[in-house]
């Protein structure tokens, strides 16, 4: 087997090495697949590793030797278990959809499928996307490769740990309120929640339709980019997927300018080394000669209560296709009606069950103009607060997350406690605009734990957050 | 504040059969969330049900069939729980009853 430096490796890099034939794509399959089988039974990032990995790495050498490879052939991702496979399980680590196999593929998956990529296998997730720590998985916790006593985020944990733990190159997740970012961050990695609409969400199984995206995870900011610009565009499968025209990206003369939402970095719960480590990205930006100004967000602190009115909403309409008829686990009652009740109360998991509850509860009648309709209305006057701020700034800059990764157990028992963690990601799923999540250094603690920074621009600037992605984490 | 009779309306809407114990725990998470997410009451906003939702507008297409038929039928339905031939099986629903207990 060759020895390969999985550690430092990018997708630039390898594409380079299997071009060269320094390796072939079925040594770097098998290196990944080596480093699985050592580290994964301790991390648990995988559901499943597919048993044909090394026929796809034959497929993509085969692709390269007639000189039709593109940058991601022979490139191994992990896929996150909300993304459809043809063929292949699919179960938003659900007891609901155990052994499900998908019968089409998503989008985001056809295109890669073009591009000759090998997929390694399908990682942990909070069930259907909910939570921020995969501890709802029905398959068992995902733990953080830099303390394996903490979580690694959620929901798209598995994704995340893959690719910290070097068990794949890149990978798939997908980010309804930070599901990308704040795993991305809590592992040291960096992730990117794109504007709502570049990447179809055909084949993604909706948690809140009006928020979900599919994201790129990577070591490397080019590895996010180059990922993001093979699986984006319009989809006649998905009427809310947009073009490249759709938004017109403004020009920037000179540096761009980073704001900072202070008033509302002051609230509790921020951990302090988050914040020193924030300010310190912060003399780090203007060092490199970016000009770093305070911008008010004046409904901001609104963004995270709106978030947990129109999210479980959309739960709850989305959910309802789990009945027990059309796929998934039957259990049977005394009649249909039983059969839903009990289908549905033993196939989804208690943070599940929440949400299809609080869902039901602020569509109800009587309830609904007080919570969401209400909540609609501060979204758009959220999504008009950030237009305006990107009138005098670029970007906007803060934390992911409130905290490191913290411990398993900590905060699964208080559900309002792990919807904190989302205060700073939310606001991007509710405006629709791009942001991506940036490692940004450690923690004094024993073992180090990786922080992040989150940038957010204007929608379809995606190129702009690559570019001062790239200049913070010297990639240019 | 969420009382017994709601959670019970609300379980049978979403047709979740929950036990005792879990409707408890309910009661007392869905009663704290509301109580977080009560503050946008305060919020200075005006509802308008008569607007439009961010910039979202109609994207129409052909109704037409894009795929052979019969190409997905028997990938869609031998994921179904209970089949018979080629229809999914669901027990009796006339004349059944309307009661919600399981």
């Amino acid at each position: 087997m060759k020895n390969i430096d999985l550690k430092n490796l990018t997708v630039k890099k390898a594409h380079d090495a299997m071009i060269k034939g320094e390796f072939s794509a079925s040594d770097l399959a098998e290196a990944y697949l080596e480093q699985i089988k050592k580290v994964d039974p301790e991390i648990h990032a995988y559901l499943e590793v597919y048993g044909d990995v090394k026929e796809q790495a034959k497929k993509a050498d085969e692709k390269i030797k007639a000189g039709k490879a593109t940058l991601l052939t022979g490139i191994p991702i992990a896929v996150k278990d909300n993304i459809l496979i043809k063929g292949r399980i699919a179960s938003s680590a659900s007891k609901i959809l155990e052994g499900y196999k998908a019968t089409y593929d998503a989008t985001a998956i056809s295109k890669l499928k073009e591009e000759g990529v090998v997929f390694l296998g399908r990682v942990n997730m909070d069930e259907f996307a909910m939570g921020g720590s995969t501890e709802n998985s029905a398959y068992g916790v995902t733990k953080n490769p830099h303390d394996t006593l903490r979580v690694s985020g959620g929901s798209s944990g598995g994704s995340a740990a893959a690719v910290a733990m070097n068990g794949a190159l890149v990978s798939l997740g997908s980010d309804t309120g930070g599901s990308v970012r704040q795993p991305a961050s809590l592992c040291g990695i960096v992730g990117l929640k794109p504007t709502y609409g570049s990447i179809s969400r055909h084949g993604l199984m909706a948690m809140g339709s009006s928020l979900d995206q599919i994201g790129p995870l990577g070591k490397t900011v080019t590895d996010v980019e180059i990922l993001f610009n093979a699986i984006k565009g319009k989809d006649s499968k998905d009427s809310t997927s947009i073009s490249d025209k759709t938004y017109l990206p403004k020009k920037i003369s000179g540096k761009p300018v980073i704001g900072v939402p202070r008033e509302f970095l002051k609230g509790p719960g921020i951990n302090p080394e988050v914040l020193k480590n924030f300010n310190e990205a912060l003399e780090k930006f203007e060092k490199l000669g970016f000009k770093v100004v305070d911008v008010k967000l004046p409904n901001i602190s609104y963004s995270l209560p709106v978030y947990y009115i129109v999210m479980p909403a959309e739960v709850s309409s989305n959910m309802s296709r789990f009945d027990g008829v059309k796929y998934g686990l039957l259990k049977e009652g005394k009649d249909l009606m039983g059969d839903y009740l009990k289908s549905r109360a033993e196939g989804f998991g208690s943070e599940v069950r929440r949400r299809i509850i609080l869902g039901t509860y602020v569509l109800s009648a009587g309830y609904y103009d007080a919570y969401y309709n209400r909540a609609i209305a501060l979204r758009r006057l959220i999504t008009e607060d950030f237009i305006k701020a990107f009138n005098d700034v670029d970007v906007i800059l803060t934390p992911t997350a409130p905290s490191p990764a913290f411990k398993i157990g900590e905060k699964i028992t208080d559900p309002l406690q792990l919807y904190l963690e989302d205060i700073f990601t939310v606001t991007a799923n509710l405006t629709g605009m791009p942001a991506i999540s940036l490692p940004s250094g450690f923690t004094s603690d024993s073992p180090a734990l990786p922080l992040g920074i989150q940038m957010t621009a204007r929608h379809g600037e995606e190129e702009l957050l690559f570019n001062i992605g790239k200049t913070f984490l010297n990639e240019l | 504040m969420i009382t017994d009779k709601d959670i019970n309306k609300l379980a049978d809407l979403a047709r979740l059969g929950l036990s005792d114990v879990e409707k408890q725990k309910l009661q007392k998470d869905v009663g704290s969330i509301l109580a977080y997410v009560d503050q946008i009451k305060s919020a200075p906003v005006e509802i308008d049900t008569k607007g439009r939702v961010g910039s979202v507008k109609n994207v129409m297409r052909e109704d037409e069939v894009l795929n052979e038929t019969g190409s997905n039928t028997e990938a869609l339905l031998s994921e179904a729980p209970k089949r018979e031939g080629q229809y999914l099986k669901v027990k009796k629903i006339l004349g059944s009853s309307d009661s919600f207990e399981i």
